[in-house]
């Protein structure tokens, strides 16, 4: 059963039929050619989701971004490396299920892996918390962050995460402190850090994973401040201005790009990564590689500095 | 409403409007309720008389209560690109800024200044909840660069108080990016041993909390000041229930291990004296031999602002 979001319902309603056709084809006992209709319907489908995709306006972007069949963090993990050990726990209050990370190969060299988990179930969800992290989740970012630097392991981040979690626990353990000092170890490792936002990257609970030497995006992820409800709920006075907020915001790939913030746009399948995930893994296990490749080699005192440099120059671009 | 309200008064209103005297002689503690004479309330910088509640302070009245004899040297950040993303609302945000620029006569939310604190040579850094919130712009970010860059210049500490309700969103991923941005810029302070000292005055939040705020090598919170990383009503939402008295509140994160102290304003210029010059590794400063701090009327006469 495919998902679709609400500006997909006309293609919703074709594919529908031509699969609806198809099952009857197939339950009936006479011999039913049907596939010239449903070619038919196949082929308006096509031009439909072409069309939608074209140009996706930032807050449909954001829409796509958070689809519930998106390839997540896990299926990242288990398609583009091997040998995955997850390592646990942070060492000073518990585990967080929301943050998944561990020592990995990739493309056989020994790496330091990591991500938000959203979960694609009811159960899954809850287990992972929706992808917000508590303290826990950056507590244990900064210990693998510090085991890579010890024994000269790239890191590469999957972000996916609607933000940080809003919990009483989660501030009474210092939530702002382990955000603060994941970010701050992002640009104190002198290893090669890549971080890939690969769905929804909701403001400091992204910043803490996504510090990164190159930044990679897929198509029709985001990264933003804030998320366009929270923004039009405060600016705008109202929540329901989120497709005005999403496009002032300027979260989208694209314009990410742009302003200097995110280093390469990875194309994704017509439709979104979750029509063809096959696509999906490749073309972002080639982005990480060539970003790993042009980092490979440089001494740990130059990716600092270079690192360093990097955020200090941001805000010298615009979008013109 | 009757014609009395609406006719009589306004002209009656016309006629006495053009008094010469400041309109705001009276100042309501928010807590308590108690009228508050001005002159009173500058004496104990803005801390109710009544029940010590910490009212907001501007920086430049802060930098003139804390720096020896209320002189200070002003300095100034890099100009960031104004407006980047064009960014509009239900106002235009170069709208917004201006109308906060005339509010507070700031450029922006951060004030940059360089002096001495009991003889000790120090950076100050502070952020004006009065200009939009006190948000975390390119703006305040940049101001955060200089002020490291000053204190590494000059081998100084660099002592920061912060007061936000987060980052500006009118300036979209520009403004989250001041949280890497900052880091850099206390890890070249860091990497020259010299202390950082956060002081987080009410409220500090957000982004803010979650980046510079919590780097310090020590953190002071003023009493009872709002502290913390999500909103107290996104919290209720999310875990429907109900959050504990004092919650996010200096105190309560004392109690929790997030802060160092909570010191009142009345004393902080003492403590930061005294930490500051330990952490430098100063003799102990004699009491006797300081310049008294200015009263935050007199900062007109008695600040000489040098602009860099």
């Amino acid at each position: 059963m495919q998902n679709y979001l609400e500006f997909e319902k006309p293609l919703a309603e074709i594919e529908g039929k031509a699969a609806e056709l198809r099952a009857i084809a197939s339950q009936s006992e006479d011999e039913m050619n049907v596939e010239k209709e449903a070619g038919a319907l196949d082929k308006k489908a096509q031009t439909i989701l072409v069309d939608l995709y074209k140009n996706l306006t930032p807050w449909r972007k954001c829409q796509v971004a958070r689809h519930p069949d998106r390839p997540h963090c896990k299926d990242y993990i288990e398609n583009l490396f091997t040998e995955y050990t997850p390592l646990q726990g942070d060492r000073v209050f518990g585990d967080d299920t929301a943050v998944m990370g561990g020592l990995a190969r990739f493309d056989d060299q020994p790496v330091v892996v990591m991500g938000q988990e959203k979960g694609n179930d009811t159960t899954s969800r809850l287990h992972h918390n929706f992808g917000m992290a508590r303290p826990e989740g950056y507590r244990k970012a900064i210990r693998l962050m510090d085991m890579a630097d010890r024994f000269g392991l790239p890191v590469v981040t999957l972000v996916d995460t609607p933000g940080a979690f809003p919990g009483r626990g989660a501030e009474e353990r210092g939530q702002s402190e382990a955000i603060a000092r994941s970010t701050e170890k992002c640009l104190q490792i002198g290893v090669p850090l890549v971080s890939c936002i690969i769905g929804e990257g909701g403001s400091g609970g992204a910043v803490a994973f996504a510090t990164a030497d190159r930044l990679l995006m897929l198509e029709h992820s985001v990264y933003s401040v804030i998320s366009p409800e929270g923004c039009a709920s405060i600016l705008w006075k109202d929540a329901e201005k989120m497709r005005e907020a999403a496009e002032a915001l300027r979260l989208t790939a694209q314009d990410l790009v742009k302003l200097g913030v995110a280093d390469t746009v990875i194309p994704e399948p017509l439709g979104g990564a979750q029509r063809d995930r096959e696509q999906t893994f490749v073309a972002v296990k080639d982005a990480i590689a060539s970003s790993l490749k042009e980092l490979s080699g440089k001494k740990p005192k130059q990716l600092i500095k270079e690192r360093r440099q990097k955020f200090l120059d941001i805000g010298s671009k615009t979008l013109a | 409403m009757n014609w009395i309200s609406n006719y009589v008064r306004p002209k009656i209103n016309s006629l006495f409007s053009r008094r010469e005297t400041p309109d705001n002689l009276w100042t309501k503690c928010d807590e308590c309720s108690t009228m508050l004479f001005h002159r009173e309330l500058a004496d104990n910088l803005n801390v109710c008389v009544n029940c010590g509640h910490h009212m907001n302070i501007t920086p430049r009245e802060r930098f003139a209560s804390l720096f020896d004899g209320g002189t200070f040297a002003e300095f100034e950040a890099k100009a960031p690109i104004a407006d980047p993303l064009k960014f509009r609302d239900q106002k235009k945000y170069p709208d917004r800024l201006k109308a906060a620029q005339k509010k507070t006569g700031e450029k922006d939310a951060m004030l940059l200044g360089y002096g001495d604190l009991g003889r000790t040579k120090v950076v100050m850094a502070a952020q004006d909840f009065g200009f939009m919130g006190g948000s975390m712009g390119m703006a305040v970010g940049n101001a955060i660069i200089a002020a490291c860059e000053h204190a590494v210049n000059m081998k100084c500490p660099l002592i920061l108080f912060s007061a936000a309700g987060g980052a500006r969103m009118q300036e979209g991923i520009l403004s989250l990016m001041q949280m890497p941005r900052t880091t850099v810029a206390l890890q070249m302070l860091k990497e020259k041993n010299l202390p950082f000292i956060v002081v987080l005055t009410h409220p500090t939040t957000g982004g803010v909390t979650a980046s510079y705020a919590m780097l310090g090598d020590v953190h002071i919170a003023e009493p009872n000041a709002l502290i913390g990383f999500a909103g107290a009503r996104v919290i209720e939402q999310t875990i429907r229930e109900k959050l504990p008295e004092g919650f996010q509140r200096a105190e309560y994160l004392l109690d929790h291990g997030m802060l160092d102290r909570v010191t009142k304003r009345q004393d902080m210029r003492d403590e930061l004296i005294s930490i500051v010059r330990m952490l430098m590794k100063l003799p102990p400063a004699i009491a006797a031999d300081l310049e008294p701090p200015a009263k935050i009327e007199d900062k007109t006469k008695k600040s000489e602002v040098a602009k860099k």
